[in-house]
């Protein structure tokens, strides 16, 4: 059941994120990666990282991707032209070379990292809020107020970026 | 009580599966039945009555972008909020000493916005000598 | 009883009883806002129009679907899909009643009570945006373009103050599941005060009840917030150019988060399915006295009749209110429908409210709607919400 549904929302992932660079159209573009952030907080939730996935789903899909939509919009970008001449070689290389490049990737990563407990649906039940929670705010305390400072530099960086169409 | 994720996140996957068919059928349905009947000027977009004029996606303020762009940065600090609030009571005053230097840093930026008017939409219609 | 099965029974039995208060939400509101500017409202199909929402889809579906030829077909008709799916999607996990044993099965009367129920209805509605940019933007008219691109500026503006406001009543509960946040609210303080957030010591939730309520006329659309759809400036705002069943669409959506707010509000903050006061005092007997009292009056008045036709339809009618009120004194359905009628008369109030408002207020501009989020809603949050914490952090053992 689990392999089942990781397959599909893994497979709906990857649809997506091709999808995005496929696309010619940006609007196009920003809504597929909207749909891989879904698919991706459907997996977080198939790992038991509950807080995670409601949290990728209203920052990411709710927050983040709604700039992306509305700076499309603002600067009334449309389509992009295909690039016209691109050699045959590519096209039958390309899927050929991409398949190997992501095998020795794969291959790389199992390697030089150690096979964890492998985690299955429903078998890790530490990411509920309240263990997020606890964790954030006693032993991962000096993050969570870096953050704090982060978001504050962000702010101050995105009124200066803006500050000359304002005055 | 349910035993397992699957049996939790089950209904929900239940109910966004009938969402869908009746989003589909409302909209599935009037395709199908209503009648089409195509004429020349129909197929103009709406304007008053008016010949459309210019590209309907002209530019706009960049205080919509603005607004966008904090909204990210305070929905950050809103999402941290909530796995707070859950353990709250075991953390009490700890807990809200922490949160207070959070939302502190979070605030200066927010005044500092307000300052330099970056949420003011009325701004631009002001005449100069009000500013 | 196999719990596949079991889900399948209580989601088609929540979408059938949402689709028809959505269908009648829209009646209820069309004769409250007539009875406002004392009209008579729809009146001619069925009687007091009760049959308009039959003769209004009927019309609906089989009215021309016109897709302008200008538009971006996809996200034209992606649009209305994604407004009504994900509108519809959170009342998965609204819970109407505690847990209930009927024949024989023990149960919840809710869809699924997640550990993260609060913030997966936050995330549905911060992802709702989508269907109202891409129905202003596929649109490619000037009016939907502009609607589209207010309306969501204006829905991301609110939803912060709606965020900080619901974390203050979470703050007492410590939980973000919806069915446990209603357990926690049962129970009264000198055994007539009900434990509900919006009265719960130390720091009753008032403040944040009103800045929530008023976030979600915003973030629904609704009137003295309705600048997307303004139409002595925008036309129709983003759905210009809709028409038929896809046009009605949005305004499905726009009611159905309506019963979600309002059903959020009274979880949060009014107790849920909790009564209005205990149990031992009587208050299970409060709809069958309810319903009993307006079979009363519309005997009476059937026995008076102001017409000729009173004389047979308020009888009648009112017989079938003492059936009602009947059906709510069978031991069998009492712990069933009792929690079901509490909970329904506050969604139900607050929905009224929500209409009563769009009857009396007028519309913002849209300056001073963006201040008002930011310069008024988002520090009065942020106060209360630091104000219960500091209150919660003393007082609390």
């Amino acid at each position: 059941m689990d392999i089942f549904l990781f397959i599909l929302f893994a497979s709906i992932a990857v649809f997506c994120a091709v999808n995005v660079v496929v696309q010619t159209h940006p609007i196009t573009s920003a809504l597929s990666l909207v749909g891989v952030m879904g698919a991706l907080a459907v997996l977080y939730l198939l790992l038991g990282a509950e807080f995670i996935a409601a949290a990728q789903i209203v920052v990411y899909a709710g927050a983040i991707m709604v700039l992306f939509v509305f700076v499309i919009m603002l600067l009334n970008a449309g389509g992009e032209a295909k690039s016209a001449g691109r050699s045959q070689m590519v096209r039958w290389l390309g899927i050929p070379l991409f398949t190997i490049f992501i095998g020795l990737l794969s291959y790389i990563v199992q390697r030089s990292v150690p096979a964890g407990p492998g985690v299955s649906f429903g078998q890790f039940t530490g990411g509920t809020p309240r263990d997020v929670g606890r964790l954030l705010f006693t032993q991962y305390l000096l993050p969570f107020e870096a953050t704090s400072v982060l978001v504050l530099i962000a702010i101050l960086g995105a009124v200066v970026l803006a500050r000359k169409e304002i005055e | 009580m349910p035993e397992s994720y699957v049996e939790l996140y089950f209904p929900v996957f239940l109910q966004v599966l009938i969402a869908m068919a009746v989003a589909g059928g409302m909209i599935g349905g009037s395709y199908l039945l209503g009648r089409k009947v195509k004429n020349r000027i129909k197929d103009t977009p709406y304007e008053c009555g008016i010949t459309p004029t210019g590209s309907a996606r002209g530019r706009f303020s960049v205080k919509f972008y603005l607004v966008a762009m904090l909204f990210i940065l305070f929905d950050i600090e809103a999402v941290f909020l909530y796995p707070w609030a859950v353990v709250y009571r075991e953390l009490k005053l700890f807990a809200f000493v922490e949160m207070f230097i959070f939302i502190v840093l979070i605030l200066c930026g927010f005044f500092y916005i307000w300052k330099k008017g970056a949420l003011d939409w009325s701004q631009q219609e002001r005449p100069p000598e009000e500013r | 009883m196999n719990f596949f099965l079991l889900s399948l029974l209580k989601a088609a039995v929540v979408a059938g009883a949402l689709l028809f208060t959505l269908a009648y939400l829209q009646w209820v509101e069309r004769k409250v806002i007539a009875h406002i500017q004392i009209r008579m409202g729809p009146s001619r199909v069925g009687p007091h129009g009760l049959l308009q929402p039959v003769a209004d889809i009927i019309k609906l579906l089989t009215k021309e679907d016109l897709i302008p030829p200008y538009v971006n077909k996809f996200f034209y008709m992606f649009a209305p899909f994604l407004a009504i799916t994900l509108a519809l999607t959170s009342i998965a996990v609204i819970p109407f009643g505690p847990e209930i044993e009927i024949f024989g099965v023990r149960t919840r009367m809710q869809l699924a009570d997640l550990n993260i129920g609060v913030l997966f209805i936050l995330g549905i509605s911060s992802v709702g945006v989508y269907g109202i940019v891409l129905a202003g933007w596929s649109s490619n008219n000037k009016y939907a373009l502009l609607g589209g691109l207010r309306s969501s500026a204006q829905m991301i503006s609110y939803e912060l103050p709606m965020a900080l406001a619901i974390v203050a009543p979470l703050l007492l509960a410590n939980t973000l599941s919806l069915g446990e946040l209603v357990e926690k609210q049962g129970g009264a303080f000198l055994g007539v005060v009900p434990r509900w957030h919006v009265f719960q010591m130390p720091f009753p939730q008032v403040v944040s009840l009103i800045v929530f309520l008023i976030a979600g006329f915003a973030e629904t659309n609704r009137i003295p917030f309705d600048l997307p759809e303004a139409e002595n400036e925008l036309v129709a705002g983003f759905h210009t150019e809709y028409s038929s069943m896809k046009f009605a669409s949005f305004f499905m959506a726009e009611y159905a988060n309506m019963i979600t707010i309002c059903s959020m509000a009274t979880v949060l903050f009014l107790g849920g399915w909790q009564p209005l006061w205990p149990a031992a005092l009587g208050s299970s007997y409060v709809p069958s006295l309810l319903f009993a009292g307006a079979a009363a009056v519309m005997i009476y008045h059937g026995l008076h009749p102001a017409r000729p036709k009173d004389r047979y339809t308020l009888p009648a009618a009112g017989v079938v209110f003492l059936l009602i009120a009947g059906v709510f004194l069978l031991p069998p359905l009492r712990p069933f429908l009792i929690p079901v009628f509490w909970f329904a008369s506050k969604t139900g109030f607050l929905l009224f409210v929500f209409i009563w408002v769009r009857g009396t207020l007028p519309r913002f501009r849209y300056d001073q709607l963006m201040r008002f989020a930011w310069g008024f809603l988002f520090p009065v949050a942020m106060l209360n919400l630091l104000a219960t914490a500091l209150v919660v952090a003393l007082v609390s053992r």
